[in-house]
Formats: structure tokens, sequence, C-alpha cells
């Protein structure tokens, strides 16, 4: 099962954080932090998934961009990291289009993948109908 | 990934997270959110971001509360309010906001205020309630959009109460004509089944529908809710294997539409999701496991291409085959394809193959011997998280013989890590593993470092289970004497060097050990051992939990005349201490020390392993507990009672009242509400039924499962199951000597390898000392499995964990075992509740009562109606009944029994009082739908009683006269007979009838009366299906659990034992599948309550169930009595 998903840049500054299991917000920027640090110290060449506490950590990096995803145990930790590129992906598909910076659209791709720490869907046109209605609904 | 899609990407950061990139500004320029991240992005401290970030909340404050801000502009501020509180600064008077957003707006503003609601409400906000409108009107929208969003939000996030507000639309959605819509409304019902499963039983037939969906998307969706359900209940859904076999099957063969490809690998995780489910499916079932054969080896192969993905099924798939039912030709698949992932250069995929080993050599630890040289060079690899993941992979196959070896591997790998969590874990490993194979020396050197290196982060029961395994000892009496004069000697030289930097919970250790066994070393003064621990004492870094444990160990050691006068030294020093526990062990050394006589009383030094005698059943106390009952006292209710009941005080009952949905509402966690014919499958949830025992509607203490780990010389070596020790098969000492030869052997032949030039022969010979053993299958030992071989020590008893902190050496727990307080509590119960009539006679004041002057008497009736009585009738006015005359009177009542009852099962005949010339009794008829009670009013004298007027009532029971007119006259020397129907209104262990009779002979007279009867009278049993017990057991609320006596310890004990309840209390055996059985009964008149027994460690473990609050409490009361009586 999927924990969290975080969004951080290279200075270790979120840009989107999405949590599946309740953690309180007080604890959140901690936990964050400390989770940033864990993948920003670790070199190229050493592996994607990290031991944290009694769960584990999936990152993946795009240039500046850090995407970490925390997940349990049991969770098949491959599948996660193409699943971060597959998010990835479609973030690409849809934002070449519309250049402009929303979170909450991000928000809304997301929701739309992920619910409840389940992989919900990832097919990437199915991902993106919902947006793309509420882009039409907003033009026309 | 191909090189386009790399360099695309590369570009998304700079879309994202607008660094300081070219264009970037421009792109944020339009928005305020950007103006604000770049704000944050520029500044340099962390206060200097929380000034910013608290001006912009105030301005989103202002606007958000103004009138005139648009629905545009709102949607504009949430975003914002939700990036701040992201980053950690609460914003919650945008909460309200949110949800008006979402009620309000259109299209996308709409979909932003669910989104805010969903990130910063959790599922027990209250203000998820003001949602419920705006998700009920959105679900019936004609605009497809919101009905989306409105099921998005549901399957996020739904008030647990109010689901019966929605479900009927939801379930209208799976009907839809667009696949969103569909698939949406499956997650909706899947969150549904995760919060309140019980709410969506009724539509277990539309998953399958969806199952089915034609649409692919649709059938994805609701694998969510059978691979949980399966997980719970794999027995339940067996028939549609062959279905997700046919799925996988057209999946893998790319039968989906091309859109559901991720890099040409059709639906990579629908494929993992198909998987998991056939391995839980497969597990220990070999039909089943036959079904998925064909699909599984296709899936191997087809899994070719050279993508991550590809490697990600390929791992579920592996471990499928591996979980499954074993078919040799696919096992060697897998394991070639497990080789693949090892020897791969990618890191990840290297990981991947470890932690697919680590799972795969549980089932075959031979495996590990193919891979042993890929294993030795991950064990050195620079990546710390390759190197924990191999330890891993090696605890699991750690045997007799590799053991120090691979311990050894974990210490090293102990002094690198600096991760706390980590720590903890490996020390705990390795305790495990040091207590599975404790060869003396080695043993007691690597608690040591166990205990150094894990210091006080470590779980309390590994320095417990140490404690326990020293004292309780192995086989020969030699070792364990070794053992411990060897953890003496070493604790000595550890106290004779720094102690400062030692752990408190080592200290405590070496303490206690020092305490108890120091005298083993004859050669060792006392006084040195007690100079050694006063400077303890004297340390600055020692706690005081640590300074009670030292100073109990000096209790133990003060011998000699150097001995005591340290002690008074010490003794002097703490007995002013402000710590009482402190001040109190000082006193006790000083005293003990003084009196030798009586420390050797108090600490008997070797004692044998006779527990000390405790009143288990608290039985001093049963005095005070009547007293109180007596007194008026509400008897005592177990806490989860008292809390179901508030709580069900509180609760709003939401649901309708139709049949569809015959569900109470309870407060009592979903988790819990498992059919019981699930139990077999989960041995969480039967271990469940364990807990809470004994905790029936009884007024004593439940002390069984408080087990007595610490006494007052210390931690207490299990003595409580000599008996079982006795059992345990005790190798002979031949035997042992010869294995101890060839363990040593072993031993010798695999020395751990020391530093040579040459790394490659290094490698060789740590390969051999760790995978020795692994090759012959007679040697493996695995872990977690019962070991195959007869093992070199052998610890005395298996015995449940002991769990308590070592922080409480004080000595005020109890032993027990189950069956006697069983028998105490049945007992208590039996003495302090007064209605029961258990003693074999009428207790002597039963006579005074009915004596009494104002004519008031009590009739004491018990199960057995049967039962000989002879009560004495003593009338106030002097006139007395004689009992030889009784006994004719009762059997000429018996003629005017009415002839409809007649062949009823009937109840003796009691007398009730007696009031001048009027003699009234009373017996009660069993009928099916009810109970008659029939009274008898005997005139004895000759002239008439008039207007005889007699009422009933009781705070249980609904009375009812079968006669219109219950006003009689009695002429002289005749029997009138009065009937009433009884049905209980308020389940009690045994109930009552009170009556006032009032009659004119030549002036009007009254007297009062009573008449008890017990419960069982108004069992009847309840036929039902295993089905229909299904669904009702789900459906109640009240539930009560406990462990009962089984009457026989044979094989048809269970059998055995339901028959008596059956026979005696007229419950329905519903059905018996191997160790459990479910039984119904209802009360009259239509009050069910269900039953299930499951025989558990020796005893009846049972659990029942109904709507009525309190029937289960009293149900158990007298299955109790029943099976104790038998």
């Amino acid at each position: 099962m999927i924990k969290f998903i975080l969004m951080v840049n290279r200075q270790g500054q979120t840009r989107l954080s999405r949590y599946y299991t309740p953690v309180e917000l007080s604890r959140r920027a901690l936990l964050e932090a400390d989770v940033v640090r864990c993948c920003l110290s670790r070199k190229k060449d050493q592996c994607s998934f990290v031991e944290y506490k009694d769960f584990k950590l999936v990152y993946r990096q795009y240039a500046a961009l850090y995407i970490v995803v925390g997940v349990t145990d049991s969770e098949n930790e491959l599948s996660v990291y193409e699943l971060v590129h597959n998010f990835v992906e479609v973030l690409d598909k849809y934002f070449s289009r519309v250049i402009m910076f929303n979170l909450d659209r991000v928000h809304i791709i997301l929701d739309e993948m992920i619910q409840n720490g389940h992989i919900v869907e990832t097919n990437k046109s199915r991902i993106l109908a919902p947006l793309n209605a509420l882009d039409k609904m907003a033009d026309g | 990934m191909s090189d386009v899609v790399e360099k695309t990407l590369t570009a998304l950061p700079s879309l994202l997270s607008l660094d300081s990139q070219p264009g970037s500004a421009k792109l944020s320029s339009t928005s305020k959110l950007g103006n604000l991240i770049r704000g944050i992005t520029e500044l340099t401290s962390k206060h200097e971001e929380e000034k910013l970030i608290q001006r912009e909340l105030t301005s989103i404050k202002e606007q958000m509360s103004s009138p005139s801000t648009s629905m545009r502009q709102m949607k504009e501020l949430m975003v914002r309010a939700i990036y701040c509180e992201m980053l950690g600064y609460e914003a919650s008077f945008t909460y309200i906001h949110a949800i008006k957003l979402a009620q309000q707006g259109t299209a996308l503003e709409k979909r932003v205020g669910y989104l805010a609601v969903s990130l910063f409400l959790n599922e027990s906000h209250e203000l998820l309630l003001l949602l419920v409108n705006t998700v009920l009107k959105d679900l019936q929208s004609t605009n497809l959009i919101e009905v989306c969003m409105a099921l998005t939000v549901v399957s996020q996030m739904f008030p647990k109460d109010m689901i019966p507000a929605i479900l009927p639309l939801v379930e209208e959605k799976l009907n839809h004509p667009k696949e969103i819509i569909r698939r949406k409304a499956v997650l909706a019902l899947y969150k549904f089944y995760q919060i309140a499963p019980n709410q969506v039983q009724h539509i277990h037939n539309k998953f399958r529908k969806a199952l089915c969906d034609k649409d692919p998307g649709v059938m994805t969706a609701s694998l969510h809710i059978y691979l949980q359900m399966i997980q719970e209940n794999p027995e339940g859904y067996k028939d549609l294997t062959a279905s997700f076999v046919t799925i996988l099957k057209q999946v893998v063969g790319g039968k989906l539409p091309m859109d559901f490809n991720y890099h040409s690998v059709p639906a990579p995780w629908l494929q993992i999701q198909l998987l998991r489910i056939l391995s839980l499916l497969g597990k220990n079932d070999q039909s089943t496991s036959e079904i998925m054969y064909d699909v599984l080896d296709e899936s191997l192969r087809r899994a070719e291409m050279n993508h991550n993905i590809t490697y990600a099924i390929l791992y579920e798939c592996v471990k499928c085959i591996y979980t499954i039912h074993p078919k040799s030709e696919l096992l060697e698949k897998a394991a070639k394809c497990i080789g693949n992932f090892v020897l791969s250069q990618k890191i990840n995929l290297k990981y991947l193959g470890l932690k697919a080993l680590t799972y795969v050599v549980q089932q075959d630890p031979k495996l590990a011997l193919q891979h042993q040289m890929t294993i030795i060079e991950c064990l050195d690899h620079p990546d710390l998280i390759i190197k924990r993941e191999t330890l891993e992979l090696l605890f699991r196959i750690t045997n007799a013989q590799n053991v120090t070896v691979i311990v050894e591997k974990m210490l090293e790998f102990l002094q690198l890590n600096e991760d706390d969590y980590t720590t903890t874990d490996l020390v705990g490993k390795v305790a495990e593993l040091a207590e599975k194979y404790p060869y003396n020396e080695w043993f007691i050197e690597t608690m040591n470092t166990v205990f150094s290196v894990g210091g006080d982060m470590m779980q309390p029961d590994i320095p417990n289970g140490f404690l326990k395994l020293l004292s309780e000892g192995f086989d020969s009496v030699e070792e364990d004497r070794k053992l411990r004069q060897f953890a003496v000697d070493s604790y000595i030289s550890l106290l004779q060097g720094e102690t400062g930097k030692l752990p408190q919970r080592f200290l405590q250790v070496i303490s206690w050990v020092l305490g108890e066994y120091a005298h083993l070393r004859t050669d060792l003064e006392p006084a040195t051992v007690l100079r050694l621990l006063s400077k303890l004492l004297d340390s600055k870094n020692t706690s005081s939990e640590t300074k009670s444990w030292v100073l109990i160990a000096m209790t133990k050691l003060c011998d000699g005349r150097t001995g005591i006068s340290a002690a008074q030294e010490v003794s002097e020093t703490y007995s002013s201490s402000l710590d009482t526990v402190l001040r109190q062990r000082a006193q006790e050394l000083q005293h003990l020390s003084q009196d030798s006589e009586l420390r050797d009383r108090v600490l008997p030094r070797d004692t044998g392993l006779e527990p000390p005698e405790v009143d288990s059943s608290l039985s001093f106390l049963d005095g005070f507990v009547s007293e109180a009952l007596a007194a008026g006292a509400a008897p005592y209710k177990p806490p989860h009672q008292r809390q179901e009941e508030l709580a069900q005080a509180k609760t709003l009952s939401l649901e309708p009242y139709s049949l569809s949905l015959p569900i109470s509402m309870s407060s009592c966690s979903i988790t819990d509400r498992q059919s019981p014919t699930l139990l077999s499958i989960s041995s969480g949830l039967s271990g469940d039924s364990m807990d809470l025992s004994h905790k029936g509607g009884s007024t004593t203490l439940k002390l069984d499962g408080v087990k007595r780990v610490w006494g007052r010389d210390g931690y207490l070596a299990q003595r409580e199951s000599v008996e079982e020790a006795a059992k345990v098969e005790v190798p002979s000492p031949l035997h042992s000597a010869s294995e101890q030869g060839e363990a040593e052997g072993a031993h010798s032949q695999n020395p751990t390898p020391t530093p040579t030039p040459e790394p490659e022969q290094e490698k060789q010979q740590l390969a051999s000392s760790l995978f020795v053993g692994l090759g012959s299958q007679s040697s493996v030992c695995l872990m977690g499995k019962a070991e195959p071989n007869p093992q070199r020590f052998r610890r005395k008893a298996k015995s449940p964990s002991l769990s308590s902190g070592p922080s409480e050496p004080t000595s005020n727990s109890i032993i027990s075992s189950p069956s006697t307080v069983d028998n105490l509590l049945c007992n208590n119960l039996l003495d302090s509740n007064i209605t029961s009539g258990a003693s074999q006679d009428p207790p002597p004041e039963l006579s005074q009562d009915l004596s009494t002057a104002n004519g008031t008497c009590d009739v004491e009736f018990t199960d057995r109606d049967e039962e000989e009585r002879e009560p004495s009738l003593i009338k106030d006015n002097g006139v007395i009944a004689h009992e030889d005359k009784d006994r004719p009177k009762d059997l000429c009542l018996s003629s005017h029994l009415p002839a409809e009852l007649s062949g009823c099962s009937c109840s003796e005949i009691i007398p009730l009082c007696s009031h001048q010339s009027l003699h009234l009794s009373a017996c009660h008829v069993q009928r099916d739908e009810f109970l008659v009670l029939v009274v008898f009013i005997y005139n004895s004298s000759d002239s008439d009683v008039q207007q005889i007027l007699l009422e009933l009532e009781s705070d249980q029971l609904q009375v009812s006269c079968v006669c219109e007119s219950p006003v009689q006259e009695v002429s002289g020397d005749s029997v009138a007979v009065c009937q009433y129907t009884l049905t209980v209104r308020r389940p009690s262990v045994h109930v009552e009838v009170a009556g006032v009779v009032s009659y004119t002979s030549q002036t009007t007279e009254s007297t009062q009366f009573s008449y008890k009867l017990p419960l069982t009278s108004f069992i009847r049993p309840l036929t039902v299906s295993t089905e229909e017990y299904g669904t009702m057991w789900l459906a109640f609320s009240n539930d009560t659990k406990q462990n009962l006596t089984l009457i026989s310890e044979d094989q048809e004990s269970l059998t055995a034992s339901l028959n008596v309840l059956k026979r005696k209390l007229q419950l329905h055996v519903v059905e018996i599948i191997g160790m459990e059985g479910i039984v119904a009964c209802r009360v009259l008149q239509d009050q069910p309550c269900l039953m299930h027994c499951r025989v558990h460690a020796g005893s009846l473990a049972v659990w029942l169930r109904s709507p009525v609050p309190d029937l289960p409490d009293c149900l158990i009361y007298h299955c109790q009595r029943a099976l104790q009586e038998h």
C-alpha cells in the first residue's frame, strides 16, 4: 500500500504532498524533511528504494525534482517506481499542452491514479479524461 | 526509458517547481500562487518563511470572508490555502469555505472544493457531515462531471454513519452506461467495504457483475474489493479462480485496448493485482493451484522484455509460484528468473532479487546455495540498503552451523548503522538467533553486544527473554551452571571496567544475574561483587530504576561480616532517598541483611520450582463483593461493555428500518464484525476470541492470563509449567553429548574467516561457513518452522511470551491456570449471586425469611427443577403448615393443572406464601412460544374467600393474564387456578415475578410473594441455516467472549459439550466444523442469541452475540453452569 507521495525540489522544499494514511499536520513537515534528507543523500548509482522506519521509500529523480513515495513493506517497490514514471508521463502529456503551473490540477491527476493508497488507474487517457472534460467546460 | 522521453521529462521540473530557470518566471507571473511559491523559494530562513505564510494566510482569510469574492476567486484562494497547509501551516478557517466551494462552485471550482475537503479533513472530521447534501445532489446531477467528482470524493472519504443515505444512489451508478461512472461507483463501494463491510453485504453479487463488466477499467476496479475479500476469506472465492485466470490470460495475451499498455507491456499493474489474488487463492490448495499453472508459465515466458515493469511483474509471478502449491517445473523456471534479478547490474533489480530470494528461501533454502557467491558480494555491497536486505536473507537461512558467522555479520552491520529503527530491528533479530542457539560463551558474548548496542532502544522482551532463558536453563544442570558462571564472570569483568556507557537495561540484567548467580563462583567474594554494585549506585549515569535493581541484587548478596557492613552503609544512604521505591529497597536491604534467617526465607536461593501460594481468585474479597451487591451496587461490567453501552446511547441510528438493511448501528469496530464462520481461516481473528475472556456477567475480577513474571527474587522462571516441562522429551545424556561433539566439530570446521591476502579465497571461505547445512535437507533449519532435528539445547518448556517490562521487580502478579480460574470464577459467581440455588440444602436464612412477619417470602428456583426441596412453612399467625401435609397437597395441586398444559414440561409446584387460610403455590410450564406461570390458590378453611385480587409484576418479564378476569373467589377447601404467560423483556440471569394477593375473608388482607425462575426456562432452540447464521452474526452488536471448561478432553469434546448444552439449555446446534461449532437459540419471545464455540488450548472459547444487551452475558453464565454441572 502507498502511504504518501511527495514532490520536492533539490532544496528540500515540498511542491506537493498527498497522504493516504493519517499523519498529523504538525508532524508532516518533520517527516518530509527527514524523508527528503534520506533520499537526497543517496548517490545516483545507489538503490532507489530506502528503508525508512517500518516502511520503505521509493524515489525517483527528474532533474531538480524528486518524487518520493512511501510504501508498506509488502508493496512491490519496482512497480511503484514505474508508477511514478507513469505519473510523470501523464503530467508531461497534460502540461505540454497547457503550460501553466497548477497545484490543483496535479492533485486532480493524482486522485485519478491513486486512491486510499491503492493504484486505481494507470491508463493515461483515462486518467486525464475528467480533467480534460473540466477544461472543456471552462473553455465552453 | 527512451531518450526522447527523458528529455521531455527534464523540462518538467521547470513546469512544476519553478526553480530559477529561464522561462519559469514568465509562467508564474500570471498566478498569485506562482508568486507565493517563488517568494518562498527565494527565502533563506525558516523564520522568514513563517512570516511570509502568516501574512499570506491573513490575506486569504480576509478575502475569503468578503461577500464579494466570486467562486472563481475563491478557487484561486483555496489553492493557495492548500499550498500553505501543505507546508505545515494550519489553515483551518478555510475548511468551511472548501465545503462551500464544493457546494456552490461549478466545474473546476467545484472540483477544487472537493479536492480541498479531501486534503484538509480526515474521515472523522465533523464538518464532513456538511458535505453529505452536496454529494447527494451531485450524485443525482445530470452533469456527468459532477457525478464523477462526487463519486471520487466518496471513494476517498465519507462519514461512515451517512453511507446508507447515498448507498442506493451509488448502487444505481453500477448500471450507468458510462464506464467511468461505473468504475468510480465500484471504487466508492470498495471504500464502503473498507470502512463498513456490513453495509455492503447485500450487494456482493453486484461485485461479481462488476468483475464481469465488459469494460476492463470497471473490472480492474472490482479487483480491489476482491483482493481484500479474498485476503479475509480465501475459501469463499475459490470458484472465481478460473475467472481470474481467464482475465490474466487475456491481459497477458494482449487482448486489452492499446491505451492500457505501459511501455508496450499490457496493463502491468493489473497483472500484478491478479497475480496477488491468485497467490492468495492457490495457497495450500493443490486443486486451485493446478488451474493457474498454465497462466503463470505463460506470464514467465511473456515477460521477456528488458524493462523495469516486466521485472516488477516477474517478481510478483515468482512470489506467486512459491506461494501456491508447488509444481517443480514452474519452481525451476522461477528460480532461474530470480537468478536474472540478483545477477543484474541494475541495483534496483538486485534489491528486488534479494527480496524475492528472502521470500523464496523460506520455502526452499537450497536456492540460497545456487546464489551464494552473489549473496556474499551483496553482503559487501557499498549500498547499505543492499547489505541490509542480504542480512535479512541470511537471517532466514540461519541454522545451528552457520549462526555464529551470520550473527557476526549482523553485528558488523550494527556498528556501521546509524538509523535507530534498523538498530532496534536488527538487535531483536540477533537476540532471536542467539536465544535459539545458545552456545554458552558465544551466547553470553553475543547478548552482551546486543545489550550494549541495542541499549535502551531495544524491545523490552529481549532482556526479559534472556533472563528467562538463563533462569529456566536447558536440559543439563551442568550446562546451566556453566552458562550462569560464564555470565557472572563476564559481567564482573565488565563492571570492573568503565561502566558509564553501559545502557540501563544492560545494568539491570547484570544486577539481576549477579544477585542470583554470583554465589555459583565460589572463588568470588560476595564483598567484591557488593563493592562493584555499590560503585554503580554512586554513578551519576545510573537511573533510579536501575538503582532499585542494584539494591535488590545487594539484598540477595549481603552475606558475611563485610557484606553486612557494606549493606548497612548503602541502606543508610538510600533510606532517606526521595524516591519511594529506592527507599523501600533500602529498608529491605537493611532489615534482611541483619536477619539472615528471614532473608533465606524471603529470598530463597536455588529454590525448587514451587510457585508461591497466591490466592488468584481474590476470594478474600468475596464478602465485600456480595455485601456490595446486596447493598444494591451494580454488578461488574467489563470496560468494553460499558464503553459499548455508552457509545450506543450516543449514536444515532441512521439506518432505514426496512428489511434490506437489517443491521443495527453499532459503535463496535468493523473489523471485529467478522462472521465466525470465517474465523478458522484468519488466525488473528481466532486469537482475538481469546482475549477478553471471562467477562461474562460476573462480579469477580478476571485474572486469567495474568502471568506472574516477576517475583521478589526477580524474574520467575516459568515455574507454573513444571508439569509440561516434565512431559517434554529429555534427550539422553549420551545423545546430547554426541550431538554436542558434532556441533563443536562443525563449528571448528567452519571457523570465522580470518583475513587472508586472497580475497576470492576469503569469499569462498565465508560462503562455506554461511551456507553450511543448507545442502542436505536433514540439517536445514528454517526460521519459524518446527525444528526437524533435535536441537542441542532445548528449552524446558514452551511458554507464551512474557512481555512485561523489566521495570517492575515487584511481586504482585498472580499465577493462575485458566481451568482453575474457570472454576473459581464459577464458584464466585454462585457465591455472590444470591438468587442462585446451587447449594444443596436450603440455607437456614430461608426459613427465617419465610417466617417474617410482613408475610413476604421468597421462593428459590434453580435450573434443577427436579431437585429435592423441603421448605418449611411457618405462618406468622402461628398456624403451622406441616411438611408432611405439603407433599400430598402438591400432589393434589398438580391435578388442578389446566388440561391444555398437561403433557408439557412442568416444573415442581412450589408454595409461594400462606396467609391465614389462603395458600398460594405456583409452577411454570414451558410451551413453545411462551412460558405459562400457573398460580394455585388453595383455601384451607371452610368458609369462602372472596374478592381475591392477584397482581403480578416483574422488571424483567412481560406478564399477561390468560383468563380475562383474575378476580375470583375460592370456596372452602378448594383450589382456584390462575394462568399467566411470561416472556422476557430484559434478560437477566435469574428473573423474578413479584406479586401481591389481596382478598376478603372477614377483613381485607394482603400478602406479598415472589417467584424466581432461571432464564433457561425461556430459552428455545432457534433453527437457522449456516448462511442465515452468518448474516445474523454480522448484524448483532452485543457480544461477549469467555473460555469455558470442556466436559471431556478427548477428540469429541466439542460435540459432547455442545450436546450437553443442547440437552440442558435447548440450544440449537447449527453446524459443527472441525474444532468449531455454531449454535443458535432465542429467548422468548423473539430475542435471538448466537453462539460460536471453538476448542482452543483445552478449553471451549465461546463467543456470544445478540441484538439484546445483557443477553450474551446471561446466557454464558448458564452455559458455564450447564457444563460445570455435567
